[in-house]
């Protein structure tokens, strides 16, 4: 059990069933009064959100979450296949459960798969991908626009903004939270 | 943390505060932070400290001076409060208080107005405080507004303050309804408060059920807690010994009551005294948006 002095941002809890995470949390107390503690929550599973306000007696389960480091092995007909990197056990998520990760997930990604009473919620793929160009046209000479980004494709069908010298086959490095360039890589 | 020019603006705050209290007689005492007791107040976790706590307040020795014969005392000490950390909330602050004998809650609202002006004033001149310091936005020329907490629950509440009490939301609505709305554009005293909500204040006379404490807003935030003390030692042993009641009954510690406070006060007439949170208000007058930016080290520089 958490008590409500052990909320705070990233915190995951139980209500009425279903998984919290704490988004945004304020400590308040007036002068003389009891401490009050607002929490912006997200419904892990619907990501539907809720204010609420506690008090110090306040008590929260703790989510029933199980995170387990999972292999992507293939996409077929939007079934997106995963393997257990322990116990090699196999299962596949829906195109839905991907979201936008989809852009950045290529075949043998390490995941970290997020459980919920036994089945998948969430997928956290690493913060920094190397993808390959598989498309960039060449820059513009003369372009006077003041642009110094051209947008390219990515092995996985993604498209971002990167700097002029990028070429056809380079690999490059995304940050996966914002899908922003990062480097240009060697490997 | 501080740079280094933060630290020499803290430094002249805290000077500038001593020397506007003793420019007015007021005599600086220092006093124990680890005590064998503490106020029981329900609401405040005192830090347990080998066997002793840390205090939440000076208050208790600031009035046996008093009783002692000191007319006007002040002290800026260290207070700690278990389990407030926020935006506006340290375990460990910084805090001011002074007392008057002989004068009530009325005075102290001056108080605030003369010591306030008289920060701003001294740091626009200095030029230490930069751009976006010194109160940006805030008019201090006096007297600031003022405003009974039964009028605010009027302006501001969806529920009445009858049925805010009655259904122990008072808190609720005041930080989610009232409080915001505080001390825009220039402070204001919130003031008359219910009289369970001032377990140390004194009962209004021709007024039973309401407390002569205010508390000053600047841009929503609450920075000064004062009221008439209340001297009746008899009526006070009564409300220390419901507030114990209550710390008991949830059973996670104990609390005393402070005899020799209790007997002291018994020697004390009249008098008045507040608190005000330094790092807050040097927050506030240097334009800083969390308590953390204000000190010299947060409790995140520590680790």
């Amino acid at each position: 059990m958490y008590s409500a002095s052990d909320l705070r941002k990233g915190l995951k809890v139980q209500i009425d069933g279903n998984p919290y995470i704490v988004i945004d949390f304020e400590f308040s107390k007036p002068g003389k009064g009891q401490a009050l503690y607002r929490c912006k929550m997200r419904n892990m599973i619907s990501g539907n959100q809720l204010v609420n306000t506690y008090r110090s007696n306040d008590k929260f389960e703790k989510a029933d979450l199980e995170e387990r480091k999972m292999q992507f092995l293939y996409n077929q007909d939007d079934e997106f296949h995963f393997m257990d990197t322990d116990n090699y056990e196999q299962l596949f998520l829906s195109r839905e459960q991907i979201g936008d990760n989809i852009n950045f997930l290529v075949d043998n990604m390490e995941v970290e798969v997020l459980f919920y009473d036994g089945k998948a919620i969430d997928v956290t793929i690493p913060t920094f991908v190397n993808l390959e160009v598989t498309r960039a046209d060449p820059w513009a000479k003369g372009d006077t626009s003041g642009n110094d980004t051209k947008p390219v494709t990515v092995q996985t069908g993604y498209v971002l903004q990167v700097p002029p010298f990028v070429v056809e086959g380079d690999k490059i490095q995304i940050d996966t939270r914002t899908g922003q360039y990062v480097t240009r890589v060697k490997e | 943390m501080l740079d280094l020019g933060g630290l020499e603006r803290r430094a002249e705050f805290f000077r500038l505060i001593r020397q506007f209290f003793t420019q007015r007689g007021f005599l600086e005492v220092d006093t124990p932070l680890r005590q064998p007791l503490y106020i029981p107040e329900s609401t405040i976790e005192p830090i347990p400290a080998d066997g002793q706590y840390l205090q939440s307040s000076p208050e208790i020795c600031m009035k046996r001076v008093l009783a002692a014969g000191a007319t006007r005392i002040f002290q800026i000490c260290r207070c700690f409060r278990k389990g407030e950390r926020g935006r506006y909330h340290l375990e460990e602050f910084q805090m001011l208080e002074w007392y008057h004998r002989g004068e009530d809650y009325r005075q102290l609202m001056v108080d605030c107005e003369e010591l306030i002006g008289f920060l701003a004033e001294r740091l626009t001149v200095s030029g230490l405080a930069g751009g976006g310091g010194v109160f940006a936005g805030v008019a201090l020329h006096p007297p600031w507004p003022r405003l009974t907490v039964a009028e605010a629950f009027a302006e501001y509440s969806p529920v009445s303050l009858q049925r805010a009490l009655a259904e122990e939301l008072f808190d609720e609505v005041l930080v989610e309804h009232v409080e915001p709305r505080l001390g825009r554009g220039a402070p204001l005293f919130l003031y008359d408060y219910p009289l369970q909500l001032a377990s140390l204040a004194r009962e209004q006379a021709g007024k039973p059920g309401v407390a002569e404490r205010f508390e000053l807003y600047i841009n929503g935030i609450e920075l000064v807690n004062g009221f008439s003390e209340l001297t009746d030692a008899l009526e006070q042993r009564r409300r220390l010994t419901a507030e114990i009641a209550t710390i008991s009954s949830r059973g996670a510690r104990q609390a005393a009551m402070p005899e020799r406070f209790l007997a002291d006060l018994a020697r004390l007439d009249s008098a008045a005294g507040a608190a005000l949170g330094v790092d807050r208000l040097f927050m506030l007058a240097m334009g800083y948006s969390t308590l953390s930016e204000a000190v010299s080290f947060s409790p995140a520089d520590l680790v």
